[in-house]
Formats: structure tokens, C-alpha cells, sequence
């Protein structure tokens, strides 16, 4: 067990990168405490694989270094880190039964016998593998084998963190729901540090603690998955988090209020003072659940055209057009919904202005 | 079982037929034609029955090329198998080395048969070649592969070797480079030495590819015929006489045809029935339920 520490890390995959472009990962600067689930979120080509292979020792970082519990870790092998690691697809050895797969780590470091035998039974009870240890690991079921994946990091008693790679990606809606939990149970009773990569926001929120949102090789936001949500500060994570992402407008500030093409949104006045100093492209941003969509005209409310209703059956999404601009509501299921023009309220609370990107705040 | 009311698809499958029969049906009966005959000449012929096959299966020059056969597949599976993958292994994975390598290798399978027996005529000559010059009056071993049982041996096999040990080191490269990055990221993490890498990872996933290649080194070893051929005539003596040397002699020097195409018949069988019992072997390997 460990608290898994990046200092000032930084990756290129070219020998000699110029400019910020060439780096996959810009500038990592980052603690996991001891025995939390971590999610690393992020769309593709993000730099999310880079990054945990450089916590697993598999690629060693242009830049900076990488500490397991304040001890520099940086320039060792990944055999010497005491980290295990759950890859995308299954890894199994094919020509050994389940049991000499998970014994594998164990012979290797060389423990004796009665002990692994030990060890072994034990995680394959935690894994609900027993029934399958003399079989052949090559004939099971992909979420089987990815259990025997996970559980060749298990076994070894001095794990420092288990790093997940998509490891849900190859499993069958079914069993991946029953796979998840079945990892969060893993982590709630060994209390090891989970670091887990996904692109799919529903598994990074539902599996972690923390969960940090990368974009093109930066962390640009660490939190709780409702800190994610409802105080997104970067765009990006406006945007990739919440289904419809975060609604964007762009516009000019005149006093407490933002010009959206020729209307206007009125804005918390702390944030419409600081906005003066922003250089950038400002935004207003709202999340479709918190755009309030009404029948009449009233103060504070703008007019807009409704588009499309989609109803998915809990709830419905209203594409809406506000001069310009399409925008997303989402609705509970008994609220009627205005035909044709309809009035938009946004709620002071949740009204955020962005500066090139970044929550003024 | 219900029958199909329509079976004009079958006319479709014509097509190969005909060309079956004509590359491979026809010729197989005129051999099984000629196996049961004895044949004197154009038109003149006698329905002899098995007597030939009980005539070569009696036939000691038979039984002497059949094992010198095997000796000779064995030493090449033996030789050939593992030089090829040490070679695969070896052989760099990116960059300009790979295509260089790759191009390397694959020379000797390029050339003609019977020009790569005409090559290691010359390279092997006691007096000009080089490895039979440089043999004889370098290093002052007499060598001759003309003259000497032995050196005729290992001449066949240097040459075999060279010849074929690309092909097997080409499929196992391929194997090699199928394992995804994945295994052996695993595999470190895992602590596993360089040899358990081996033995579990790279092994087990090149099966299907070094099946192809024990396979094809089998037969086409059991099958030699040119480059033997060319390089000893089959001596000193018989000591090369491989089974093909042998059944040309037969059949077409002596023009013996029936006692060829029993012959023939034998040697197919014996192909066939190896090539089945190696084949279910290996793919048996590594399926064991083991603990």
C-alpha cells in the first residue's frame, strides 16, 4: 500500500521534443493518498495510458519524478515497484490453469510453496474463482479472466497500488455492472490504492473517490464526481462530464451582465467583476439540468426556440435555439413542455462564466 | 436427415472438381494403374495384383532409404525448429534493421533448388571452394564430400539448413510480432524471467504458426529430391539415396512402372499418415488440463 506521487512529470515519446505539442503529458503534478479509488478520466489519446504506465514503471518520464510513499521511485523496473496492473484486454498465461496463473507472481519472487498455496486460495474466495482453479484459464469467459488478471496483482501481500487500464472495455454489459462492484467491494475490504483509467464517465464516477479529468496531456480537474459536476473548472470538463455536457454560449460582460447575441443572461456580480480583467474568449456555461425552461415570459427570462424533444422516459431533452446558439435542457417527465418559443431562466447559482477555457471564479 | 428438394448447387462445385481430377484424381489412379501391373510395353500389359507392393515393402534398398529419410527429417526438425526461432527472437523489432533482416533471411528461399545444389557443389569442392579449400588447406582437415559418407552427410544437412531454416525462423518472426505489447508488460510486472517469458508467453502463442512450420519442414524434408540430387547423386555409394532419388532411379532409370508406382503409393501413405499424427500431436501440446 502506498500514496503514489507525481512530481512534475512530464512525457515525450519523441527523443527530442521542442515545443509543448510534442509532449503527450504536459505537466503532471499530482498525490494519490493511500488506499483511494482514483479514477483517471479522459477521451482518447489524452495521455492517460502514458501516464499510468508511468506510474506502473513501464515507460520512465522525459521530466520530473515519480514517488511511492516519498521514496523516488523514478528509474526502477516495474518488477521492482510492487505495483500490479489490469490491462485492456485480458492477460492470461493460456497453457496454465487458473491456479498456476495466479501462483505465477508468487514462484516467481519465489515464495515457497504452502505459502502461495495459502495466498492463492484466499484471493481466488475474494474473486469467486475457487471453482475454476484447475481449469485451463484460456477457456473461460472474458470477465472471468479479467478477475484473473486483477487477481495476479492481488495475491502479492506487499501490492504498493493496483493500476487499471479500461479493463471493463472487453466485458459484456451484464457482468461489467457486476464486475464494478464487484471491484469496489475489492477495494472497500483491502483498502488498496485503485488508480484506474477509463473514458467512460459513468464507470470513472461510479468506481471512484476522486476522479481526475484529463485533457490533452493535463489534469485540468481532481474531485469528488460531484465537484465534477457541479463546479466544473475547465470547459473540457463541462463538456465530457454529465449527459449532455455543460451548455456554452459565448459572449461579452457589460456590468453584471452577459451579452449572448443581442440578449442578455444576468450573472452573480463577484464573477461579472472579475470577468472585466479576463483577456480570453469568456463563455457562459450551464449544465442542461439546472437550464430552467418555462411557458411565459417573466424578468430575467429570455426567449428562445424549441427544436427537438427527446423523451428518455425518466427524463427529457430539450434542444433549444437562443439566437445563434443551440442549447440543451433536461426536464423531468411530468414537466410539459412549451411548443414552439419558451422562456430560459439561468439560475444565478449555476451560472458560470469561463475564460478561455478556465472557470472564472 | 431432410433431404434438399433442389441440389443443382452441386453442378457449382463442377468446376474444381475438374481441375482436380485433372491435377491430382487422374494422375493417382494412373499410378494406382501402374502399382497393380505389370506393364512390358505400349498395350502389353499384366494384372499382377499386390505382388509389387510386396515386392517393395521387401525391398531392402527400400528400407535403407526410408531410415536414412527419417535420420535426415529428424536432424532437420531438430536443427531447423529451434535455430529458427533463436533466430526470430533475435531479429530486431522496428526500425531500418527489421526490413534488412527480413530480406536477409529470406534469400536462400529464392533461389532455384537445383541452383542451391550447383552452389554448394562449388562452396564444398576440395579445390576451389571455399569452405572445401579452406577446410582442406586452411585448417588441414581433409574433407570431401564426394569421397566421405560423413561429409557427404554433412553436407546435405549444411545445406538443408541454410536452405530452409529461414522459413522457419520467418513464420516464428511473424508469431513473435502478433503477441501484443500487453503479455509482456505483464509478464515484467509479473517478475517473470526472460526464459518464463519464453516458456509461457511466447511459446504458447507461436503454436499455431511453428505447427505450420514443423509441419512444412516435415514434409518437404521427407520430400527432398532436387538439391540432393544435384549435390551427391544420392552417394558416395547410397549413403544420401533419399527415398525420391531412389524411387526415380526406379521408376524412370529403369523404367520399372509398376514397382514405381507401388513405390509411389507407399511413400504417399507414409507422408500422409506422419503429417496426421504430428499435426493431432501438436495440437494436443499445451492443452493438457494440468495444475
Amino acid at each position: 500500500m502506498a500514496r503514489v506521487e507525481l512530481n512534475e512529470v512530464a512525457h515525450s515519446y519523441l527523443p527530442k521534443p521542442k515545443q509543448p505539442s510534442d509532449y503527450a503529458l504536459k505537466r503532471i503534478h499530482n498525490v494519490w493518498e493511500d488506499g483511494t479509488a482514483c479514477a483517471l478520466l479522459g477521451p482518447s489519446g489524452c495521455g492517460k495510458t502514458t501516464l499510468l504506465n508511468i506510474v506502473s514503471g513501464l515507460l520512465v518520464p522525459s521530466r520530473g519524478r515519480v514517488l511511492y510513499d516519498g521514496k523516488d521511485v523514478t528509474a526502477s523496473p516495474p518488477e521492482k515497484r510492487n505495483i500490479a496492473q489490469v490491462f485492456q484486454f485480458p492477460v492470461l498465461y493460456d497453457t496454465m490453469s487458473v491456479f498456476n496463473n495466479l501462483a505465477f507472481p508468487l514462484r516467481n519472487r519465489g515464495m515457497g510453496e504452502t505459502q502461495v498455496k495459502e495466498r492463492v486460495l484466499e484471493i481466488a474466495e475474494i474473486l469467486d474463482l475457487t471453482p475454476f482453479l484447475q481449469k485451463r484459464a484460456a477457456g473461460l469467459a472474458a470477465d472471468a479472466k479479467q478477475k484473473i488478471s486483477l487477481g495476479r496483482g492481488l495475491v502479492r501481500s506487499d501490492v504498493a497500488a493496483i493500476l487499471f487500464d479500461e479493463p471493463l472495455t472487453v466485458i459484456d454489459p451484464q457482468m461489467k455492472w457486476h464486475l464494478r462492484r464487484k471491484l469496489k467491494e475489492i477495494h472497500e475490504r483491502l483498502k488498496l490504492t485503485f488508480i484506474y483509467v477509463t473514458h467512460d464517465q459513468v464507470e470513472a464516477l461510479t468506481f471512484a473517490d476522486q476522479v481526475a479529468v484529463m485533457f490533452e496531456g493535463e489534469i485540468v480537474q481532481i474531485g469528488s464526481p460531484q465537484d465534477l459536476f457541479e463546479n466544473p473548472e475547465h470547459r473540457f470538463v463541462g463538456y465530457f462530464i454529465g449527459s449532455p455536457g455543460m451548455n456554452f454560449l459565448e459572449c461579452t460582460v457589460e456590468g453584471t451582465v452577459a451579452q449572448v447575441d443581442g440578449t442578455s443572461i444576468v450573472l452573480n456580480e463577484e464573477t461579472a467583476a472579475k470577468a472585466s480583467k479576463a483577456k480570453g474568449k469568456l463563455e457562459v456555461g450551464i449544465r442542461p439540468m439546472y437550464l430552467e425552461v418555462h411557458a411565459e415570459s417573466a424578468d430575467n427570462r429570455v426567449e428562445a426556440k424549441v427544436r427537438m424533444v427527446e423523451d428518455l422516459g425518466s427524463y427529457k431533452i430539450v434542444t433549444l435555439k437562443l439566437a445563434g446558439n443551440t442549447l440543451k435542457a433536461s426536464l423531468p417527465e411530468d414537466q410539459p413542455v412549451p411548443e414552439g418559443r419558451a422562456w430560459l431562466a439561468f439560475p444565478l447559482q449555476w451560472t458560470r462564466l469561463f475564460d478561455d477555457g478556465w472557470l472564472i471564479k | 436427415m431432410e433431404k434438399w428438394p433442389n441440389n443443382k448447387a452441386w453442378l457449382l462445385v463442377l468446376p474444381v472438381f475438374v481441375i482436380v481430377a485433372f491435377s491430382a484424381i487422374i494422375p493417382l489412379m494412373t499410378v494406382i494403374n501402374y502399382s497393380v501391373q505389370d506393364i512390358f510395353g505400349p498395350g502389353q500389359s499384366l494384372f499382377v495384383g499386390t505382388e509389387w507392393y510386396r515386392q517393395m515393402l521387401g525391398d531392402y534398398r527400400l528400407h535403407e532409404a526410408l531410415w536414412r529419410q527419417f535420420l535426415f527429417s529428424g536432424l532437420v526438425l531438430l536443427i531447423e525448429m529451434p535455430l529458427g526461432i533463436l533466430i526470430a527472437l533475435a531479429m530486431p523489432k522496428k526500425g531500418w534493421g527489421v526490413p534488412a533482416c527480413l530480406v536477409t533471411i529470406a534469400l536462400p528461399l529464392l533461389i532455384p533448388w537445383n541452383t542451391i545444389g550447383t552452389i554448394w557443389i562449388i562452396f564444398t569442392r576440395p579445390d576451389i571452394g571455399l569452405f572445401g579449400a579452406g577446410m582442406n588447406n586452411l585448417l588441414g582437415i581433409p574433407f570431401d564430400h564426394t569421397a566421405r559418407l560423413l561429409d557427404a552427410w554433412i553436407t546435405v544437412m549444411l545445406m538443408e539448413v541454410w536452405h530452409w531454416t529461414p522459413l522457419v525462423a520467418l513464420l516464428a518472426y511473424a508469431g513473435l510480432r502478433a503477441i501484443p505489447e500487453a503479455y509482456y508488460q505483464a509478464a515484467r510486472i509479473d517478475g517473470a524471467s526472460a526464459w518464463s517469458t519464453f516458456v509461457y508467453i511466447q511459446l504458447p502463442k507461436m503454436r499455431g504458426v511453428l505447427t505450420i512450420a514443423f509441419l512444412l519442414r516435415f514434409m518437404d524434408s521427407f520430400l527432398i529430391y532436387a538439391e540432393p540430387f544435384v549435390l551427391t547423386g544420392g552417394g558416395p555409394g547410397n549413403s544420401t539415396t533419399f527415398l525420391s532419388i531412389y524411387l526415380v532411379k526406379i521408376a524412370l532409370l529403369q523404367f520399372d512402372l509398376g514397382p514405381g508406382g507401388a513405390f509411389s503409393l507407399i511413400y504417399f501413405v507414409i507422408v500422409l499418415l506422419f503429417s496426421f499424427i504430428f499435426y493431432q500431436a501438436l495440437q494436443r501440446v499445451g492443452k493438457g488440463e494440468k495444475a
